[in-house]
């Protein structure tokens, strides 16, 4: 029973959300920060393998998200909307359901791709020139976006709200949130198993000490390729899902200053805490959505804070520590691992 | 051909700018290995200070002043100003963090919002209506056949020549600048040795921040222009251009600066503008392939 | 067939050569000494050994096949394990850990099978587990299993960092400089420990040390290089009596 508790308590909550959802016991406003939560939850525990787990200092989250958001969103558009560019829908709206996941999945598959070009060079260099990589990555993306003409270029992408509806015309439940939830778990789930595993372990090995790590049998250089490519693909999916519900992408809502807000979710949470950065992605979240009547300066408040917080707690929420350390009586109810 | 030296000048002007901000980056890396990311945002709050002090300084009855005279007090005024926002940021945000031992990265996420503190806080309070820089030098245009030079792209490519001397100076021919380096080498021992580490450090930041408001004046004479997100982009980019010239080294950041420059404006001069991120990003991504410490970067060995 | 056979091995850094013909054949089963004065390149050696630094002349043959452009990594797998002159554990995860860890070349399933935690990924776990519960069990540290090694003392720390290296059931043992920060009791047992990892696993030892006691009276064979070069070589009583060994560490002048 304690195996599965937390298990099973999570898809009890993502049930009662739906099911909330469905009933219309939440407005459309909540829903979306629901969304959105799940999405900053996908974005900041992904970072947080590669920032926090690994030791390196990623700063162009928003690529890879950036790659899924549009790499999927072609997909969906092409398969179930109509488009000026991509013409006619070549599959029936009834299949919408069926497809979408996969759409989403290759999107996360060709950020991951994107995430080799980070990947490489981290063979040979370490800590801030690899973090200008990675914001040279980023720059790279949104440009490169923005002189594709074929989806729409500076101006932004649309259509993906057809393909919401398509999905709702067949059996009207809340499709985006139950994609949501569903890619949050999935993340969730294969990041406890890939940290917590003798392979996954090697992560932490390569933070602490990389010279140690290669002369114990790790092979650094293909478990940085694996840690790479998963984080950036996870955050390809986060990208897929964001563009869908919002139902509208541009390059520029990719831009270092969404790589920033991944950040900082995750050194607010604490490096290399998983349930730090599910912490700090919600709490994120809500300061975002109750400060959002401050207007602009909502932007001074929240770094301010940041600030502070930074100076009362150096270490981030968390810490490096899992909730179950912190309060070890919560071990009697579920396991961590 | 004529062409080619009017981009080159273009070039040299435009990578000034960068080589200006870039050694700010570069000397507070070399001291504290922290990477400053509200520098580009303190080069935007000293076009906005020399913005202040400019139009102050025109502005007081009966001294009519002329434009020389206000740009020869508005050059120091701006510089000390931009210093002491500097230092008041290491002050309250860095040191408390460096003496709690904080992980380095929090430090650099603390740096991050900083910016963003000053970028929106400016916006905030003098919203988002752009400011035009009032005309401080009378504009000369000298021309060689096609090619056109103007005095002010003369004064800006000079000051960054001369800060590069003078940094150059004082980093490697100086006691402090001896302590500066000394200091990233061995944070520990220095204190030891009876070298007041934190006055250094600030004594990095005047310098730094002090030339951050420079070229933030120079920039707002030359592109006169103002507004609250001018500085993230060029400080962003400055940065990446300090790293390519192997940060942590003043002839890196200055080499770097130009590099990034001279790319931004031939790659403008060939294709389409638009392409200018992506081509100028693609060449410094693979001179950081090919020579992953930068150009003037010295990989520092582990003793295994 | 030898176990390790070094030949005529030369490692130039720019101008400096830090180690210049260095010869050592190992049959398999001894306790070898390294010595020298610091600065000597008898890291490098073990660096040249571990697949670190790539040899710029003359090859190491291990158990016959040429390790020459393997990562160190591959080198390990192949049954070379070492230790670190100052001590390298991973401090902030857990003894256990640090050994599991050092499993890493048997683990034997993709990171798909860790995602989907089948079979093969569970029996592997287990027998990681296993591995390293016997580890501990061995080397007297089972109580520690859950500690960080940053809060553990140093001598034992010593003691995780060699069962961490002989987890990996290596043929050839590398210790660069065991007593190194060792306080005399701490030294006596390294000994002690030595000597039984020798007598009780099927395993040939290498060591770098500079404390006399302990290369004295464990070695059976010494070789001794100063500037990258070899100088003597013979059992502990001979190289005690050699003239240039005394000349390398004391100096020229006779007192």
């Amino acid at each position: 029973m304690r195996k599965y508790s937390l298990n099973i308590a999570f898809a009890v909550g993502c049930l009662l959300i739906v099911a909330g959802a469905q009933a219309g016991l939440f407005n459309l406003y909540v829903q979306s920060v629901i969304l959105f939560m799940g999405i900053n939850i996908i974005l900041s525990s992904s970072l947080n393998l590669v920032n926090g787990n690994m030791g390196e200092f990623s700063c162009g989250h928003a690529a890879f998200m950036c790659v899924g958001a549009y790499v999927s969103s072609i997909v969906t558009v092409l398969l179930f909307a109509q488009n000026k560019i991509l013409g006619a829908p070549l599959l029936p709206p009834d299949l919408a359901p069926f497809f979408f996941p996969i759409a989403i999945i290759v999107g996360g598959v060709v950020a991951a791709l994107v995430g080799i070009l980070v990947a490489v060079p981290s063979f040979k260099t370490r800590g801030d020139y690899l973090a200008i990589i990675t914001i040279a990555v980023n720059y790279m993306v949104i440009s490169g976006i923005e002189n594709l003409d074929i989806v729409g270029g500076p101006r932004g992408f649309m259509g993906m709200k057809q393909v919401v509806y398509a999905m709702s015309d067949v059996v009207d439940i809340p499709w985006m949130m139950i994609w949501t939830l569903l890619g949050t778990a999935f993340t969730l789930w294969i990041l406890r198993r890939y940290i917590s595993s003798t392979y996954g372990k090697g992560v932490n090995a390569i933070c602490q000490d990389e010279i140690a790590a290669e002369i114990m049998s790790v092979n650094t250089n293909k478990i940085k390729l694996v840690t790479f490519m998963l984080s950036s693909g996870l955050a390809g999916i986060a990208g897929g899902l964001f563009a869908h519900v919002i139902g509208y992408v541009n390059p520029q809502s990719f831009n270092i200053l969404k790589s920033t807000e991944c950040l900082v979710m995750v050194y607010l949470g604490g490096m290399g805490s998983l349930s730090g950065s599910v912490l700090s992605a919600v709490l994120f979240t809500l300061m975002l959505e109750a400060l959002r009547p401050l207007q602009i300066i909502k932007w001074v408040i929240i770094p301010l804070i940041l600030v502070l917080l930074m100076q009362f707690r150096p270490e981030g929420i968390m810490g490096n520590k899992e909730l179950s350390d912190v309060f070890p009586k919560l071990r009697r109810y579920f396991t961590f691992k | 051909m004529e062409a080619l030296f009017q981009n080159i000048i273009n070039a040299l002007q435009w990578g000034s700018f960068y080589a200006l901000i870039a050694l700010g980056y570069t000397l507070v890396y070399g001291v504290l290995l922290l990477i400053n990311f509200a520098h580009g945002d303190i080069f935007m709050v000293g076009a906005y200070i020399a913005f202040g002090v400019s139009v102050f300084v025109l502005g007081v009855q009966g001294l009519n002043l002329p434009g020389w005279a206000v740009l020869a007090l508005g050059v120091p005024l701006t510089m000390i100003l931009t210093a002491g926002v500097g230092v008041t940021l290491e002050r309250i945000a860095y040191r408390p963090l460096r003496r709690k031992g904080a992980h380095r990265l929090y430090v650099v996420i603390t740096a991050l919002m900083c910016g963003l503190i000053l970028e929106n806080g400016n916006l905030a309070l003098l919203g988002a209506s752009r400011k035009k820089f009032p005309e401080l030098m009378e504009k000369t245009v000298w021309t060689l056949g096609n090619v056109s030079v103007t005095n002010l792209k003369v004064l800006v490519i000079f000051a960054a020549f001369a800060v590069f001397g003078i940094l150059n100076f004082i980093v490697t021919r100086t006691r402090i600048g001896m302590a500066m380096r000394a200091i990233s080498y061995d944070k520990f021992a220095i204190p030891l040795m009876g070298i007041p580490v934190d006055n250094i450090i600030v004594f990095t930041f005047v310098l730094g921040s002090g030339f951050a408001g420079l070229a933030g004046m120079l920039f707002a004479m030359s592109y006169p222009i103002l507004e609250p997100y001018m500085g993230a982009l060029i400080g962003w980019k400055a940065f990446i251009a300090a790293v390519v010239g192997g940060i942590g080294d003043i002839r890196g950041a200055f080499v770097g600066g130009f590099l990034l420059g001279f790319i931004e404006i031939l790659v403008v001069a060939f294709f389409p503008s638009t392409l200018r991120d992506l081509i100028a990003f693609s060449i410094l991504l693979v001179i950081l392939w090919m020579k992953p410490t930068g150009l003037f970067g010295v990989a520092r060995h582990q003793k295994i | 067939m030898s176990l390790l056979k070094i030949d005529e091995m030369t490692q130039r850094f720019g101008g400096l050569q830090a180690v210049s013909k260095f010869e050592i054949e190992l049959q398999g089963g001894e306790l070898v000494g390294l010595i020298g004065p610091n600065g000597a390149g008898k890291t490098t050696i073990f660096n040249l050994v571990s697949g670190f630094y790539q040899p710029t002349e003359g090859g190491i043959s291990f158990n016959g096949s040429n390790t020459a452009g393997l990562k160190p990594h591959q080198v390990t797998s192949m049954g070379i394990a070492r230790t670190f002159q100052n001590i390298r554990l991973w401090h902030d995860m857990t003894v256990m850990d640090n050994i599991r860890i050092a499993q890493h070349y048997r683990k034997g399933y993709s990171v798909f099978d860790a995602f989907l935690r089948t079979k093969k990924y569970r029996d592997s776990e287990k027998r990681i587990e296993n591995i390293a519960w016997e580890m501990l069990e061995a080397m007297d540290l089972k109580e520690f299993a859950h500690e960080l090694p940053k809060n553990l003392p140093y001598g034992l720390q010593r003691r995780v960092e060699i069962a961490r290296a002989m987890s990996i059931k290596p043929k050839l043992l590398l210790l660069d400089e065991p007593a190194a920060g060792l306080n005399s009791a701490d030294v006596e047992g390294l000994i002690k420990l030595v000597r039984w990892i020798h007598d009780n696993f099927d395993i040939t030892i290498w060591m770098i040390e500079h404390q006399m006691k302990v290369v004295m009276s464990l070695c059976q064979y010494i070789k001794c290089i100063d500037f990258g070069a070899t100088i003597a070589e013979g059992t502990p009583e001979q190289i005690q009596n050699d003239p240039t060994v005394i000349k390398a560490y004391l100096g020229d002048d006779t007192i």
